[in-house]
């Protein structure tokens, strides 16, 4: 491609091949090139295809910085092996590929089981509900439900996805259950 | 660096192995790459090996399969160039990052109705003013016919509107501009001036009344068709099961959390309403253990102020239905008299019943929410019958006010309407009037929404900022309350729908409201509003929005059924002059089409077809519920199997830890 400025631009093949490979437009996978890079620091921005970026500078997005996944989001989507979450441009393209609107349900809803299984287990037992209500709810103590309503809201909530009774959630019951719910498609959504 | 693994989805059946599982059947089910949930660098290795696969296939299957991937490339182009088309986009995209998905719907809901309404508006006006600008300015050698009326009496087809009278004051035009009277009556703007029988052009007969009739059941339904498109979409699942899936604690909980939310503040609020909405849902759970231990005295005290309520609300409620009969009447019977020139009396006289259906709007709700506390219901419960009321009483002031012009229209005490079968004196021509009533309603409800938001969204911020004092800062920034605004626009596109077979050019008046008031209505949130503290869920999401614009929609066939069908057309002006009614012009057409045509027609509407036809509905019907019934049986079936299945598994693990303990 040409050259311009100080930002260089995707080669074309790679274009091409990222449009086959995740669910953006070639429109979102610039502009996901373009975001990415402005995360680099200067000298790295030529190899943006290669660099990684640190979880704090991924942070710092503003679709992700009032997000209280966030550190879940990194660590599903980083492909580091020095487990430091951090991420490269493919990890962020896949990232947004799942997040975007033309993504199938079936994707959707897989990582959004990634992303709710805290301690990544398989399956969403009791603590991880936990934690995933205390995300919903804010940090700070008197955001926090009590004990009794805590108990309650996870009782309710196995009651209505756990078909076997095991007393966990796993992959197919959580997609079973989400498939019925009319504001996952529009709430799960990241848009550059 | 070089492909890198993704750590593996623990457990993750087959989505880790997708050779595997395709390779179980005999056939090939490939899906393409990117469907399955795994890195890029693995889906690219993924889609060499399908790649490679494909090379042991038939020729025939590579060149479809390469035809099929060339097609897909191209409609993604084409989608991606027609992002760039979709109106405001950018404004709805910045709202959703920083109020949420909820307020977010409320304005694409406005964005649907400015393209409903825009279409609308080409659709009437390519249909039925286009030919009669063409034929006004000669183009295509195009002309008027007018034949003579026959068999009508002289006395109805005296029509003679104000016009253009010569010197005027200056205020009578912009009283004519506000109330549809005067100069703007005889434009294309209303029914009366297409009194044209039909147009010629070239050598093609256009019949202009027929196309006006057709128009009008085509927008109408292409209303209905586009509505029911968009409410399928987001909700194919949910016929089956029995929980009301709003209200279920994983819809909450999983799809509780708005991704898009991009600003602090909002992430703030939306953490606040999240923990709100999960309390109060707890606490109505264990609301509901208590009433279910009810004693039958206070069950008896409770239905008893129950009853008294609701007595008291639809006391209210014809209150407002009596009141807009007898404004509607009155105004009806002053503004036929001439002789009043003071400007500002003749301005209220004529939007009196505008003005008093305003009020009943917005006192209305403010009652309904008071008076439900008393009424003891569960939270969900008050919220939706509140809505409820809200919508009868906006959908039912309009029908009051068409049913006061009708009896003002057909009042046909002391042979008034003898020859015409319709009040000619009065009214040479009702639609007209009734167009203007339309007209008027819609003028209004634009400049009410403009003054609240100038004269009481503003000063109310500048007040909160700027001055400390308890009671001011009590009341605080009011709410951004998206049922209310939902409701408000719903009431102004049913006007619409009602109006624009009286006026056929209404739905570009309205095209241009929505327009403006997007613009409105975003500058008021940004700047002086706060986005709701409780939102309610299920009413901000888009079913419920299409389901009431739905209720306001069949509202609207009513009147214009009516209009069409029962009341006799006007003979002074108009398209149908020379027909008894609106509806005769098809009937009549159909007498011109070739006899066994004609049979057929006219045999479909006769009962001996409606009868069989509708038998074969009802039983079309029952056999889709019986279906229904059976699968819902089955799922309950493969539950119970799966509570068995997974038993089964806990048995067994226990036995071998047992045998391998020993």
């Amino acid at each position: 491609g040409a050259m311009g400025g100080s930002a260089s631009l995707l080669p074309r093949d790679a274009l091409g091949e990222y449009q086959e490979l995740t669910f953006l437009s070639k429109q979102e996978i610039l502009l996901a090139y373009k975001r990415f890079s402005e995360l680099l620091p200067k000298e790295e921005r030529e190899n943006a295809c290669s660099a990684r970026v640190p979880k704090s500078h991924i942070l710092t997005l503003p679709e992700l910085r009032a997000n209280p996944f966030q550190h879940r989001i990194c660590h599903v989507f980083s492909t580091s092996e020095a487990g430091d979450n951090s991420m490269s441009f493919e990890d962020f393209l896949d990232m947004l590929s799942v997040f975007s609107d033309s993504a199938t349900f079936d994707i959707k809803s897989h990582y959004a089981f990634r992303i709710f299984d805290f301690d990544d287990d398989g399956t969403l037992d009791r603590k991880d509900l936990e934690q995933l209500v205390n995300c919903l709810t804010g940090q700070g103590e008197e955001s926090r439900l009590s004990r009794g309503e805590m108990e309650q809201l996870i009782q309710n909530i196995l009651e209505e996805s756990d078909i076997d009774k095991d007393g966990t959630i796993n992959l197919s019951e959580f997609q079973h259950v989400v498939s019925r719910s009319p504001d996952f498609a529009s709430s799960f959504k990241i848009v550059l | 660096g070089g492909p890198r693994e993704r750590r593996a989805a623990p457990h993750g059946p087959a989505a880790s192995q997708p050779r595997a599982l395709e390779q179980d059947g005999g056939e090939l089910a490939v899906r393409p790459a990117r469907e399955y949930p795994l890195s890029i660098a693995e889906k690219r290795r993924l889609r060499d090996s399908q790649q490679a696969d494909i090379k042991y296939l038939s020729k025939w299957k590579k060149w479809k399969k390469a035809s099929s991937k060339s097609l897909k490339k191209v409609l993604s182009e084409a989608k991606g160039l027609s992002s760039y088309l979709v109106l405001w986009r950018h404004d709805i995209h910045s709202i959703e990052g920083r109020f949420g998905t909820g307020i977010q719907s409320y304005f694409s809901f406005l964005r649907f109705l400015v393209l409903l309404n825009f279409i609308i508006f080409i659709l009437m006006f390519s249909f039925v003013t286009l030919p009669t600008i063409i034929s006004d300015y000669g183009i295509f050698n195009s002309t008027i016919a007018n034949t003579s009326p026959k068999n009508i009496e002289y006395n109805c087809t005296i029509y003679e509107p104000s016009g253009n009278k010569g010197l005027v004051y200056f205020y009578t035009y912009l009283q004519d501009l506000l109330s549809g009277t005067g100069f703007l009556e005889v434009t294309r703007l209303f029914y009366g001036y297409y009194a044209v029988d039909a147009v010629w052009i070239s050598v093609m007969r256009y019949n202009l009344p027929l196309a006006y009739l057709l128009a009008t059941f085509a927008y109408l339904a292409l209303s209905f068709l586009w509505i029911i498109k968009r409410s399928v979409e987001g909700f194919k699942q949910n016929l089956v099961h029995d929980v009301d899936p709003f209200q279920s604690y994983c819809n909450k909980v999983f799809a509780g959390w708005d991704f898009c939310i991009t600003d602090p503040n909002a992430a703030r609020l939306k953490h606040r309403s999240l923990q709100y909405e999960l309390q109060m849902d707890l606490e109505e759970e264990r609301l509901k253990q208590k009433i279910a231990h009810r004693t039958i005295k206070e069950e008896l005290r409770i239905y008893s102020l129950r009853i008294f309520i609701n007595i008291i609300v639809l006391a209210i409620l014809s209150g407002c239905f009596y009141s807009i009969y007898m404004v509607t009447v009155f105004s009806q019977e002053k503004s036929n008299d001439i002789s009043n020139t003071n400007f500002q009396a003749n301005l209220l006289v004529q939007y009196l019943p505008s003005v008093v259906i305003t009020l009943a709007n917005f006192i209305g709700p403010q009652i309904f929410s008071f008076l439900i506390k008393f009424e003891d219901y569960l939270p969900a419960f008050e919220i939706i019958l509140t809505l409820m009321r809200c919508v009868f009483l906006r959908l039912a002031n309009i029908g009051v006010l068409l049913f006061s012009l009708w009896s003002q229209i057909s009042d046909c005490a002391a042979d008034k309407c003898e020859p015409c079968g319709y009040n000619y004196k009065l009214y040479p021509c009702w639609e007209s009037d009734v167009g203007q009533e339309m007209y008027k309603l819609m003028i209004f409800d634009f400049i009410i929404i403009l003054a609240m938001t100038l004269f009481v969204d503003f000063p109310r911020k500048l007040l909160v900022t700027h001055c400390s004092c308890k009671p001011v800062q009590w009341f605080g920034l009011p709410e951004f309350s998206i049922s209310d605004n939902v409701l408000e626009i719903i009431y102004g596109q049913t006007i619409c729908w009602i109006g624009t077979f009286f006026s056929p050019l209404l739905p570009a008046i309205a095209t241009v409201k929505y327009f403006i008031i997007f613009y409105i209505k975003k500058i008021s949130l940004i700047h002086t509003r706060k986005p709701a503290d409780k939102p309610i869920r299920a009413s901000s999401s888009k079913f419920f929005f299409l389901a009431v614009l739905l209720i306001g929609l069949l509202l609207a066939f009513i009147p214009v059924g009516v209009s069409v069908a029962s009341i006799p057309s006007s003979k002074a002006c108009g398209p149908f002059r020379n027909f008894n009614t609106s509806w005769e012009v098809v009937p009549d057409t159909i007498r011109t089409f070739p006899k066994g045509l004609q049979q057929v027609l006219f045999g479909m509407a006769s009962e001996a077809f409606a009868v069989p036809f509708f038998m074969v509905i009802c039983l079309v019907m029952f056999y889709f519920m019986a279906l229904a019934g059976a699968q819902k049986r089955v799922v309950e079936q493969l539950e119970e199997q799966l509570t068995l299945e997974s038993r089964d598994k806990m048995f067994l693990i226990r036995k071998i830890t047992e045998a391998k303990r020993h």
